[in-house]
């Protein structure tokens, strides 16, 4: 059953060439999910943080 | 200046005397640390773990064992996905970090033990790359031997050597890397988590 999600590595690596820049397909996917990720994290709203936000102001409202 | 007599009066003015239980293990944090970006320096602390103790499984056990048993070669697979998500979680944290200039508010020492951090990890990484015991470490490692003589220090550092490169990547280089890390995690400990550019007081 998890013979579908293998994948055939056995074959020259896939590369991406732009002028004299060259870089493995896999190294390229990689580098563009951490990019990915980064913006992922900048924006998606993270759980109860409108909480959190209130209860901190609350706290310094009673100090 | 401490006026303490002995070193190790001294000693405990310059460490422990300067942490409060509660900047050592706080329960609460700022509410600007509810994002996302300030996950990744967490996460990457998670992957270590991982990848120390996938590590030791594998030094217990062998080459042979990892090359051919379902079990060695899961715990292979375990300790090289550990260390891409170590290498993926570092470099996003030190993205977010950079970004947010994290050296803000007498924190330099802890952006340094950042960086000495990932220059140790790759270190570490290279070394794990020229043990692994088959073609892929033999390519590299000579490939690497080339580079080396090339700037001078084959020598010193033969990555044919893999005696040499073994003990580098399980005892000295984690003990160095180790260190670091806990060093960086004091330090942040100790100055608090950065607070975001436009946050009021900064």
């Amino acid at each position: 059953m998890l013979r579908i999600l293998e994948i055939n590595l056995n074959h020259p690596a896939h590369y991406v060439s732009v002028g004299p820049f060259s870089v493995s397909a896999g190294n390229l996917t990689i580098i563009l999910a951490m990019f990915a990720i980064f913006i992922i994290a900048l924006f998606l709203p993270f759980p109860n943080h409108d909480q959190t936000e209130k209860h901190a102001a609350l706290k310094s409202e009673k100090r | 200046m401490s006026t303490k007599s002995s070193w190790t009066g001294r000693f405990r003015s310059a460490t422990l005397e300067k942490f409060e239980p509660e900047d050592l293990l706080p329960e609460v944090q700022p509410a600007y640390v509810a994002s996302w970006i300030y996950i990744f320096g967490v996460a990457t602390l998670a992957a270590l773990i991982m990848l120390v103790a996938s590590g030791l499984y594998l030094t217990l056990e062998g080459p042979a064992w990892w090359h051919t048993s379902n079990i060695g070669h899961y715990v292979n697979s375990v300790h090289l996905w550990s260390v891409e998500l170590f290498f993926v979680f570092m470099v996003v944290h030190l993205w977010g970090k950079f970004w947010m200039a994290a050296w803000r508010g007498r924190r330099l020492a802890t952006w340094i033990t950042g960086c000495l951090a990932f220059f140790a990890s790759i270190i570490t990484g290279f070394t794990g790359y020229i043990i692994q015991t088959n073609f892929d470490s033999q390519w590299i490692a000579t490939q690497a031997k080339d580079g080396f003589n090339a700037v001078g220090i084959g020598a010193f550092f033969n990555t044919l050597n893999t005696g040499q490169a073994i003990l580098l990547h399980v005892s000295l280089l984690p003990l160095v890397l180790g260190g670091i890390v806990i060093w960086h995690v004091i330090l942040v400990r100790r100055k608090g988590v950065v607070p975001p550019i436009d946050e009021a007081g900064e």
